[in-house]
């Protein structure tokens, strides 16, 4: 693809240190901010709103939406905040990482022009803990940016105000919920909060606050830039524009992230780019954003790779970071080890979510090692709906139990042998742990 | 009021109630933990799930957690859906999953809320079969125990011990299954208010320390409904108490004042009752000069042989005696020869307020109202360790501004993390000048640090800004007028403004200043609230009782020839000397429970039933007359002061306490001879009260091991003794069903155990007690009735070259003198000490701890310095030293003493 159709990833050259401010300018950096300054807030809402940008970190809600949620005039209430969540812990997930720490000031100029939206004068980028390189490169590019007088009072004599702040996260899943975040970042507990009131009403210290990904707001420079249909048109889907970092990781010949039409089919992203299956190995099954989404079989992998669709066959797009399940892993040793992710990373606050997560965990590891009984899968699914939406605070065991209702209907039949074998069938066999 | 509709059933909330309230209010089962009335609902523990219907052809519902569900009009809602059912029994499992089997041997068992959610939700077998996690506990001190492994997580310790009650020493630690309810390392809590957490938490995880020690079940004590003795706002409380111990103080819900919550002097000093220091019969001075125990006819015989001997005889009541017992004391020997047994700076000071108050031109909050005061002026009084449950009711106080910051943007006042998260730091201003750094602190917009005499000068100068017409502080400092200002333009500017002095703050002219800003007030229109915080728990009754300043010292001075004590150490209330040369030429009788110097100057003893033993009425600060009864059925010498005075004086053919023969008829008495109390009769029904005929039984229906108890001596069952007049039986016989709140011995309710069972005996979720909450206001406010200001204003405050202005600083666990009898409390009360300014210790040439001689009144004592950065320069503060109030405001020389060799 040309330049001008990958605007994640035009900036990032492999193996080399990002770009420094100077290059960034040279190679078309901060133009997009300018136009922006040039333009008013709600025009900048308004473009983001038509070039159907949805929300990257995994929950797809549209980004002009949640921009557009925030009140805005004379009597709106002040300080407000924009935080871009980078925090990205969602297993076999690695997008962000490669933004943050190749484009950093492709993410900094994405942050003006959406605090410019949403007029919020402070912004906090929540970085995992464990990025130190991409903090140590957002921090220098914020120095740089802020030496060039593109952030701070009245940047460019615009009017408009900015201060962002690096923090990284004290490391845990948690801390990427977005409410739960704000409780990180006053000091607290991690742990989520009620809705209502919206953040966007009642965030970061109970001012109004919007929260976004890393990936969209590295969306929005192009498409002020650009156009919303220049950006809509780069896209193969009609509900959802731009390109997308599209992840593979399992057996593949060739793991790795590409930037690729919003819409790309399943197949194609593992066949083309991902180089098909290693020998020996075949594709069962896929994760197809992240831990916290359903399967999706071997039959529908000619599912376009965005929201509504990856919806419609009863899975989620999640962060498009895929996990492939291959013939040799026993699908319930790949679920004990999502589960002990979530167990482990359960904030303890509410019962289901605290107390259930660990049972899940430990049935699974039970029929793992040989030891399952009888009422195992009916525990296992009874937790599958009592740990649901609308049970819980809040989707973190929604989410883990996504993969687990999905695994409990496709590999029904391994579940049961490994309580009618009292065994795992992988182990100790040609097939499995290769 | 909205009409919602619940399986079917049609029932009524208020506006600003959840689902859970609602229902719990409408008499409903639904179960629930994270939730508590007090500290409202934040959706953790997922137990109060109910279907939520979308309209009236909505058959599928979705599931809702009633706490944090409002009820709009005509919404409707299932408790029985068999998923929600089926759901709440789940919830039940999964904190049985790590939850011990040990409900036998748990001292929770029986009044335990997991027990009662658990049957209500209809969980029985738990499926998980692996292992369990365990805790390491920690020793939090002399007054909690702590057993984690129970814990069920649903937060309300943590709520309560650091967003309610402002502690800091106590959180949550590690996250999910593992998370931690304790303190970062062992220790005692520090909290003043850590006793809560025992009825805070829903199962065994915090115990009390102190019950443990002589543990029984819940259903094997009588109860009785009590009023607490350790300060003077007159918490209401049960004490339970099986075959002659005291066993425990509980908290007793009154809903216009202590609420759910007591504080730790309150909950744990009762241990004075079981001490062995105990007086348990009479005791006469022999020929060989010693004190000896005489039996009961022989004690009154003498006393009244001393009453017939003639001469000049006086009474000396007490501030922790009851109405009845010091007004029996004063009929018998006269009102001109009845003393109220303060010391002569405390006399003045009750004067003052009892004057104040009882002007009838200023409203006097309970505690319940002043957590509804818009802006708190608290001026010389530290209240955290004076007066706790009221600096808990000011914490309160200060959210309101944050509260409806929140309710501005929507978020409804029960729901706590959205309301504390958007309130952020908002606060409604809290004014606090004290002379030392107080608990209260962190809340204060303002928090001054001055002397006593500019602390008045500081309410005096509020005063005169707030209305013109008030006298104005001469000389005033720019500082001051500032301060001044800005507390005055708060105080106008707050639709129901408190203003809180005391007699703690040790100064007439704080308290005059503090009535000037009411008058002020009231002046502009405005209908302040006034607390004078008194210290006992009768200070306040006996100040109202009587006339004019006199004190013990005044007593002393009369130089009397028989002189009667009740209830009182004069050690406490005057310097040695004088009552050496008081009691020279006088034979001293002293009714009292417990040793004291005083008991053993005296000729005659006579065992006084402590609170635990006796009946009788007590007026709190809020000039409320609550009446405490028996736990304890009093054999032996023990007998009520006004008991024993009624039979000496009829032994001595005196007719001075005719017909006092019973609480009724004491208190008609004192209603009779001053309007002020008239209405007396009325805070709690009569000792003849009787349901149908009967009784109200004082032990419960599952009493158990009546002969077993004494199964070593006799397995014969002999029937307890019965008080003559009570409305209380002495066994599990009589009453159980409805009876008046003032004289309920236990909260307990089918299938509700725990005390949270309050919500079947609340007229209203969070409300007044069904009946109405007991006791009876003496103070109201008149609107014709009117203050006149006060213009003795002190001049400024000028340290001395040589010497320090000691103020008395009060310390919660030092400082009443029945508390400080109790084991548990002597472990937590602190060291005496003097506090000093950095600068003066270091101008004095000593550092923190180490000690420093000075006299106190006629003692000399070496004490260690403890140095509070904020204490004014040229002040000392006395803490911990309770006993020499008398002998303060004083100025003190103190020179470093060498430190003792040990």
């Amino acid at each position: 693809m040309a330049m001008v159709d990958r605007p994640l990833t035009s900036y990032i050259q492999p193996g080399r240190q990002p770009l420094d401010i100077a290059g960034y300018e040279r190679a078309g950096g901060y133009a997009a901010m300018r136009k922006a300054f040039g333009m008013s807030p709600e025009r900048v809402v308004e473009e983001v709103k038509r070039a159907k940008v949805r929300g990257r970190g995994g929950a797809g809600f549209p980004a002009g939406r949640k921009w557009e949620g925030v009140q805005h005039g004379e009597d709106a209430p002040r300080h407000r905040y924009l935080i871009i969540n980078a925090d990205e812990m969602e297993p076999g997930s690695f997008k962000d990482r490669l933004l943050l720490e190749a484009a950093p000031h492709l993410m900094i100029e994405g942050i003006i022009i959406g605090a410019f939206a949403v007029q919020a004068e402070t912004a906090y980028i929540f970085v995992r803990g464990e990025y130190v390189l991409a903090m140590e490169r957002l921090s220098r590019a914020v120095a740089e940016a802020e030496a060039r007088g593109y952030l701070g009072a009245d940047i460019l004599g615009s009017g408009f105000s900015l201060t962002i702040h690096v923090h990284g996260s004290g490391g845990r899943y948690i801390c990427g919920e977005a409410s739960a975040l704000f409780s990180a970042l006053e000091g607290k507990r991690a742990v989520p909060r009620t809705r209502p009131p919206r953040s966007t009403t009642s965030g970061l210290w109970g001012k109004p606050t919007v929260v976004n990904n890393v990936e969209t707001l590295c969306c929005v420079p192009s498409i002020i830039e650009r156009g919303a249909d220049w950006f809509l048109g780069l896209s193969r889907s009609a509900t959802e524009g731009g390109t997308k970092l599209y992840g593979v990781s399992g057996r593949v010949k060739r793991p790795g992230l590409w930037e690729l039409p919003v819409g790309t089919p399943l197949n194609e992203i593992i066949e083309e780019h991902a180089g098909g299956m290693r020998e020996g190995y075949e594709a069962r099954a896929v994760l197809p954003g992240g831990a916290s989404t359903a399967f999706i079989m071997r039959e529908t992998f000619d599912v376009p790779m965005d929201f509504d669709s990856v919806g419609k066959i009863g899975s989620w797009l999640g962060t498009a970071n895929i996990l492939v399940l291959d013939q040799r892993r026993c699908p319930v040793g790949l679920l004990r080890n999502i589960e002990h992710f979530f167990a482990q990373e359960s904030c303890g606050w509410c019962t289901p979510c605290r107390d259930g997560l660990p049972w899940v965990e430990r049935i699974l590891a039970a029929l793992e090692a040989g030891e399952g009984a009888a009422d195992d899968i009916e525990l296992l699914a009874h937790h599958v709906d009592f740990l649901g939406p609308g049970r819980t605070f809040c989707d973190l065991a929604p989410g883990a139990m996504a993969p687990l209702r999905s695994g409990l209907k496709f590999f029904r039949e391994e579940f049961e042998r490994h309580v009618s074998e009292g065994r795992c069938p992988w182990h100790d066999t040609a097939e499995g742990w290769a | 009021m909205t009409t919602f509709e619940v399986d079917g059933k049609t029932l009524t909330a208020k506006p600003d109630e959840n689902l859970l309230q609602a229902c719990l209010g409408a008499g409903l089962d639904l179960p629930y933990f994270c939730w508590h009335p007090a500290l409202d609902s934040v959706g953790a523990c997922r137990q109060c799930a109910v279907k939520q219907y979308d309209g009236p052809d909505d058959q599928t519902g979705r599931m809702v957690m009633a706490c944090m569900t409002p009820v709009p009009e005509g919404a409707r809602f299932s408790i029985a859906d068999p998923e929600v059912v089926a759901f709440r029994a789940s919830v039940i499992e999964w904190l049985m999953v790590n939850h011990p089997h040990d409900c036998p041997v748990c001292e929770e068992g029986g009044e335990c809320h997991l027990q009662d959610m658990t049957v209500m939700t209809g969980h029985t077998y738990r499926r998980y079969r692996f292992t369990k996690r365990t805790h390491r506990n920690q020793d939090l001190g002399p007054f909690i125990k702590h057993e984690m492994n129970r814990c069920i997580a649903c937060y309300r310790c943590s709520r309560f011990y650091r967003d309610y009650a402002g502690g800091r020493d106590f959180d949550v630690f590690a996250a999910h299954d593992h998370v931690y309810f304790g303190r970062h390392a062992d220790g005692a809590l520090e909290s003043e208010f850590s006793g809560n957490l025992i009825e805070i938490c829903p199962t065994g995880v915090f115990t009390d320390k102190t019950f443990s020690a002589h543990y029984v079940r819940k259903w094997d004590m009588r109860g009785a409904p009590s009023i607490c003795a350790h300060c003077g706002l007159g918490c209401n409380t049960i004490a339970n108490a099986r075959a002659d111990r005291l066993r425990r103080i509980v908290n007793r819900y009154n809903g216009a004042v202590n609420t759910y919550f007591l504080c730790d002097r309150g909950r744990f000093g009762y241990g004075f009752v079981n001490q062995p220091d105990r007086l348990r019969a009479a005791m006469g001075r022999g020929d060989d000069g010693s004190l000896a125990a005489i039996d009961r006819d022989d004690a009154i015989a003498r006393l009244a042989a001393l009453l017939r001997a003639g001469g000049t005889v006086i009474g000396i009541g007490s501030p922790r005696a009851s109405l009845e017992s010091n007004h029996v004391l004063r009929q018998l020997v006269g009102d001109r020869n009845f003393y109220p047994g303060v010391s002569a700076g405390e006399a003045r000071l009750l004067r003052l307020v009892a004057d104040i108050l009882g002007s009838g031109a200023v409203h006097v909050p309970s505690l319940r109202e002043m957590e509804t005061a818009d802006t708190v002026l608290v001026l010389g009084s530290d209240l955290p360790n004076a007066a706790p449950r009221a600096a808990l009711s000011i914490r309160q106080a200060s959210r309101g501004a944050g509260i409806a910051r929140a309710a501005a943007v929507k978020i409804p006042v029960w729901q706590d993390t959205g309301v504390r998260n958007h309130a952020g730091d908002t606060r409604s201003p809290v004014f606090i000048a004290t002379p030392a750094s107080t608990r209260l602190d962190d809340i204060a917009q303002r928090a001054l640090r001055a002397a006593p005499d500019d602390i008045a000068r500081l309410g005096f100068a509020v005063a005169a800004r707030i209305d013109p017409a008030a006298p104005d502080v001469p000389d005033i400092t720019e500082d001051l007028a500032a301060a001044a200002r800005e507390i005055a333009e708060a105080l106008l500017a707050a639709p129901n403004p408190l203003v809180v002095s005391g007699v703690e703050s040790g100064e007439e002219s704080i308290i005059r200043a503090a009535a000037n800003i009411a008058a002020a007030l009231r002046a502009r229109g405005k209908t302040p609230a006034l607390l004078l915080n008194v210290p006992e728990c009768n200070s306040l009754g006996l100040a109202l009782m009587t006339a004019g300043e006199a004190s013990v010292e005044t007593a002393l001075a009369r130089r009397a020839s028989l002189v009667i004590v009740i209830e009182n150490d004069l050690d406490r209330r005057a310097p040695a000397a004088a009552i050496e040369a008081g009691l020279a030429a006088a034979r001293l009788v002293v009714l009292d429970h417990s040793d004291s110097p005083t008991t053993r100057r005296a000729d005659l003893v006579l065992p006084a039933a402590s609170f635990a033993e006796a009946e009788g009425t007590l007026v709190s600060a809020e000039g409320r007359a609550q009446r405490f009864y028996p736990p304890i059925i009093a054999e032996g010498g023990i007998a009520e002061s006004w008991r024993w005075l009624v039979a000496a004086a009829r032994a001595a053919g005196l007719d001075a306490c005719e017909g006092l023969t019973t609480i009724e008829a004491i208190a008609a008495a004192l209603a009779a001879a001053m309007p002020r109390f008239a209405g007396l009769p009325a805070v709690a029904p009569p000792a003849d009260f009787r349901v149908v005929g009967s009784r109200i039984a004082s032990e419960t229906r599952r009493y158990s091991g009546r002969t077993a108890i004494d199964a070593g001596r006799s397995v014969h069952e002999p029937m307890p003794p019965v008080p003559a007049d009570s409305p209380f039986s002495a066994t599990m016989e009589g009453h159980h069903g409805t009876i008046p709140p003032a004289l309920r011995p236990v909260f307990w309710a089918p299938g509700w155990n725990s005390v949270q069972s309050l919500n079947r005996f609340q007229a209203e979720i969070d409300g007044p007690l069904k009946g109405g909450d007991p006791g009876v206001r003496l103070l109201e406010a008149r609107p014709d009735a009117t203050l006149r200001y006060d213009a003795t204003i002190p001049a400024a405050f000028s340290p001395r070259l040589d010497e320090w202005r000691a103020v008395l600083l009060p310390r919660v666990f030092n400082d009443d003198e029945q508390a400080g009898r109790a084991p548990a409390i002597r472990d937590r009360a602190a060291p005496p000490a003097l506090v000093l300014n950095a600068a003066d210790a270091a101008s004095l040439g000593v550092a923190a701890g180490q000690p420093v001689s000075c006299a106190i009144g006629d003692a000399r004592e070496d004490l260690a310095v403890e140095i509070d950065p904020a204490l004014p320069r040229g002040v000392v503060g006395l803490a911990g030293l309770a006993q020499t109030a008398h002998a303060v405001p004083a100025w003190l020389r103190l020179r470093p003493a060498e430190p003792k060799v040990s």
